[in-house]
Parts: structure tokens; C-alpha cells; sequence
């Protein structure tokens, strides 16, 4: 995964995304603001993250989880 | 044989949409809807470690700045492993002091490869030789070049070629031979007499009435 190390934990890219949902981001582009990464890297990064329990998806948009909030 | 045939079948051509694909990169997995929204060029090297690619690696990293500027993503392509295609973005970092800043696709099992007509088995059949698509926002194909395994492509090529199509799009023109950016594009050509006639009075500069160029 490109933003999930095989430990589980967030990488560095991992990280700014969640810190961005944190601070109440819930789009892929306002995460991509917030975080400066390119889009792709932030919709590849969400499905990571998401399929490791670290956030949310509900339609368009993110929330983080407390799985999330723990490792951030 | 039969990998030829299928390859010749799924050539994509321009105008068509991008083929799909999911494949594991150095920055993780990606799916051609991930860059939805921004121009992708997606270019493919025979193989890491080898003198041509890395000179070619270090100019595409050159331009990436300005290829950003303009809304376009980097995504390079072999038949290399991930762990190969880390091993020599760090070498030619270490070596050659450019980090490559772009995802490489590791396309091991030639998916990628071989629906994008990447793989010429006469130039090598195990090798994919140096394409460059030019995919467009919508993820419809705009432009495709091919070069042998021998020839480095030219960045200034590929941004003239983004500019080229940029200003296209923006203003309904096209470019004429070796334009740049400032120089004058064509009017695209009447489809009717009436049209060739009125075009006579726009205030273009016409060479005749097939042939005429504006500023934009």
C-alpha cells in the first residue's frame, strides 16, 4: 500500500492525509489542499487508508476513524 | 504469435479513451481514474539500469515542475519489479543527484504494457520500447509517440506537445508546424463555401481562404 506501511502504520503521505481529515477536510481535493499532494496520490491514499480502518468512506466523503486518530 | 495478434487487436489509437488499468507502482497501487481530472502522460522505458532510460529518467524529472504547471502527472512504465525500479530512482539520486519525483508503473506481468501496443516484438519481445500517450483529463487518448530502444525522446517535444493541445482545447484553433507558445495558430479550415467566404473578412491573416492564422 502507498501510504500504509507493512506494520500498519501511516507513511509520511499517510499521515498528512490524516492529519487533514482530522482538521475536518472530507474531499479528496480539500485534502489535497490541505495536505499538498497530487490528487491521484490522495485517491490511492484514501482507498489505503479506508481499507486499513484508519478512516471512512460515506459516498464523497472521508471522516477519520478512531483507529485513525490513534496512530496519527 | 498470439501475444502479437492480441497486442496488434488492443492498440489504442487517438481520439479513443485510455485503457483501464490497476497496477502496482513505486507509489503504490494506482488506477488510471486516479489522475481523472489532469493530464496523464504516461511513458514506458525498456528497462532500469540502462544507460539511455536514465538519462531520460533525470529529464522527464527536469520538466516535472513545468509539467505540473500545466496540469499534467508523470507515470513511468517497464517490465522492471518495484524493488528493481526503487533500487535505480535511489541509484540515479545517489549517482546522478536527481530524485525522481513521478510513480513507476512495475508492470511484471505486461498488462499495462500490452494494452497500450507497448511491446514491439521486432525492436525486443521482452522489453517495452519508449512510448509517450498524452491522456487528456477526460482519459481520451490525444497523443502517442513512439521511439526505438535506442533514441532518448525530447522534453521539449513532449511540453510543446501539452502546450500544443492546451491552447487547442482553450481556443478551438490548431497549431502549425513547430509552433510555440505566442506564435500564431490556424483558424480550423471551412467546412462550407459560405464559411470560406466569411472567414475572408474576419480579421485573420489568410494566405488564402484554407490557410489562415490569429493570435490568441
Amino acid at each position: 500500500m502507498g501510504c500504509i506501511s507493512p506494520d500498519g502504520k501511516p507513511t509520511e503521505s499517510g499521515r498528512k492525509m490524516l492529519a487533514a481529515l482530522q482538521k475536518g477536510m472530507r474531499s479528496p481535493e480539500d485534502i489535497v489542499r490541505e495536505a499538498g499532494l497530487p490528487l491521484f496520490r490522495v485517491r490511492s491514499g484514501l482507498r489505503d487508508i479506508v481499507g486499513a480502518g484508519l478512516a471512512e468512506q460515506k459516498g464523497e466523503s472521508y471522516d477519520i476513524t478512531t483507529k485513525g486518530l490513534e496512530l496519527l | 504469435m498470439d501475444e502479437v495478434k492480441e497486442q496488434m487487436v488492443s492498440l489504442p489509437r487517438i481520439g479513443e479513451p485510455a485503457p483501464d488499468f490497476k497496477a502496482v507502482t513505486t507509489h503504490g497501487v494506482l488506477k488510471l481514474e486516479d489522475f481523472k481530472g489532469s493530464w496523464l502522460i504516461l511513458f514506458s522505458h525498456p528497462a532500469d539500469f540502462t544507460p539511455v532510460c536514465t538519462t531520460e529518467f533525470m529529464a522527464f524529472a527536469e520538466i516535472y515542475a513545468e509539467l505540473r504547471k500545466r496540469g499534467v502527472e508523470l507515470l513511468g512504465l517497464s517490465v522492471d519489479s518495484v524493488s528493481s525500479h526503487i533500487a535505480w530512482t535511489r541509484n540515479v539520486e545517489e549517482k546522478m543527484g536527481v530524485k525522481i519525483p513521478f510513480p513507476i508503473i512495475a508492470d511484471l506481468d505486461k498488462e499495462v504494457s500490452l494494452a497500450y501496443g507497448m511491446i514491439h516484438p521486432s525492436e525486443s519481445k521482452t522489453e517495452t520500447v519508449r512510448c509517450v500517450f498524452v491522456i487528456d483529463p477526460t482519459q481520451i487518448i490525444r497523443t502517442i509517440l513512439y521511439y526505438p530502444l535506442t533514441t532518448g525522446r525530447n522534453m521539449d517535444e513532449i511540453i510543446r506537445i501539452v502546450d500544443a493541445l492546451q491552447t487547442t482545447d482553450a481556443h478551438h484553433v490548431a497549431t502549425p508546424a513547430n509552433w510555440r507558445p505566442g506564435d500564431k495558430v490556424i483558424v480550423p479550415a471551412p467546412n462550407t463555401q459560405e464559411m470560406a467566404e466569411e472567414r475572408l473578412k474576419e480579421e485573420y491573416e489568410c494566405k488564402d481562404w484554407y490557410l489562415c492564422l490569429k493570435k490568441v
